[in-house]
């Protein structure tokens, strides 16, 4: 008993919670598990602009929430330039320590939400912006997104013309913006979700983080294989785990074993339809990814050493 | 005129009121088709229940705690535990108590 006493303490990550039971999400939901981590480590001291999204529904219907911290929702195009105004009343108010989060899926992120995004970005606003990536407009009933994998079936790519087109490359359209701090991460991980989180609280600028969530009816699969899955996404190198701190890249987590894809793919139901080649074709993309990514690490590190930064923009101070 | 405003249910509120109460009204337990059963002789304490239930329903005890108010029976806690000391039982037990929104009270 003494022993399991000291395990007991040994939690890896925070112990308050921010979130609570109660609220409206699928069973073995991953995007409640990607807010519970990251709202572990902004802590209270946060305020989120949330658009149209799946957690505008989980939270609960007005006036109830399930989340302890103030929660704007705004309209889907509009969470990052509301994020951005809702920090500078916190300024004029003098409110300095108060984090100003925008918190959408992928679809309010990366098609609907890019131009505010974009516009955040810009102008270097101090917001974090989290994308809780689930690869398709799961709240309507998924609708394909611009983040839907090749290959994957949704209501509007059904199994006979499945998508035919990658996943938008959302993490190099930020990195193109020379915004201080990028970085993806995974909701199977949770000690990596709370160390990337509480280093973007702590950067001044305009940060983004992209989280993979799971979502069984979504992906057509089991409930409780929503943890096991994105792992497999990790370690299959389909879904990279990447930091991008001023322009240096940094791939945070390289799988040793070389684990086939289809292992990821083959868990979830819209991937069903597809051959051995078209798994294949799968294979090579993931692995062309993979040495691209790398090679940008080499090449973004050294040109570092070199010049001393690696992204054309000046961060601001 | 007083400044004060009185309340006494949703419509009297202010229009950019933030929210006045939480959804732990909501015993989300009755969604449940599948429950799981903690074996305490069995846990080793590795808290991986605690850490991915998505309904915040296994308390940080050792050993863990599952809250049937409002597990939904997702069987993620059974699937990745190491040791295999949650075991998915079919049918459900109902939550205590009756899922009714409750009159907003002041802010929390």
């Amino acid at each position: 008993m003494a022993e399991k006493k000291e395990k007991k303490k040994k939690l890896t990550v925070p112990e308050e919670e921010l979130m609570y039971s109660g609220h409206l999400a699928c069973q073995g939901c991953g995007a409640t598990i990607a807010m519970r981590y990251a709202l572990k480590a902004l802590g209270p001291k946060t305020s989120f602009a949330i658009p149209a999204c799946c957690w505008s529904v989980i939270d609960g219907p007005f006036p109830y929430t399930s989340l302890g911290i103030p929660i704007f929702h705004t309209a889907f195009e509009t969470a990052a330039v509301m994020a951005s105004g809702l920090k500078a009343g916190f300024d004029i108010m003098g409110k300095t320590d108060v984090t100003s989060v925008a918190w959408g899926g992928d679809g309010g992120t990366t098609d609907i939400g890019i131009q505010a995004l974009s516009g955040a970005a810009e102008r270097n606003d101090d917001i974090l912006y989290i994308c809780y990536d689930n690869e398709a407009y799961m709240n309507t009933g998924v609708q394909r997104s611009s983040q839907t994998p090749w290959g994957a079936w949704t209501t509007t790519t059904p199994a006979r013309h499945f998508k035919k087109l990658p996943k938008k490359n959302m993490v190099d359209i930020m990195a193109a913006h020379g915004i201080p701090y990028i970085a993806t991460s995974a909701m199977a991980f949770p000690e990596d979700i709370v160390k990337k989180v509480s280093k973007a609280k702590d950067i001044k600028g305009c940060k983004y983080v992209q989280i993979l969530a799971s979502c069984p009816p979504g992906w057509k699969m089991v409930p409780e294989k929503s943890i096991e899955v994105i792992r497999l996404a990790v370690n299959t190198r389909i879904w990279p785990m990447l930091e991008i701190e001023e322009g240096v890249y940094n791939i945070t987590r390289k799988p040793r074993k070389e684990i086939p894809v289809a292992d990821y793919l083959k868990l979830q139901g819209r991937f069903r339809h597809l051959t051995e080649d078209q798994v294949n074709e799968i294979q090579e993309i993931v692995n062309f990814n993979w040495q691209r990514l790398r090679w940008l690490e080499e090449s973004t590190q050294e040109m570092k050493e070199k010049y001393g930064r690696a992204t054309l923009s000046v961060p601001a101070g | 005129m007083s400044d004060e405003v009185e309340i006494r249910g949703v419509r009297d509120m202010p229009a950019m009121a933030m929210s006045l109460g939480l959804m732990t009204y909501n015993k989300t337990g009755s969604w449940r088709n599948m429950t799981p059963v903690l074996d305490p002789e069995k846990c080793n304490g590795c808290m991986l229940c605690w850490k991915f239930c998505p309904d915040v329903c296994v308390s940080a005890d050792d050993p863990p705690v599952i809250d049937y108010d409002y597990c939904k029976g997702c069987g993620v806690c059974a699937n990745e535990c190491p040791v295999d000391a949650i075991e998915m039982i079919e049918g459900a037990t109902p939550p205590s108590g009756r899922a009714e929104a409750p009159e907003p009270a002041a802010t929390p």
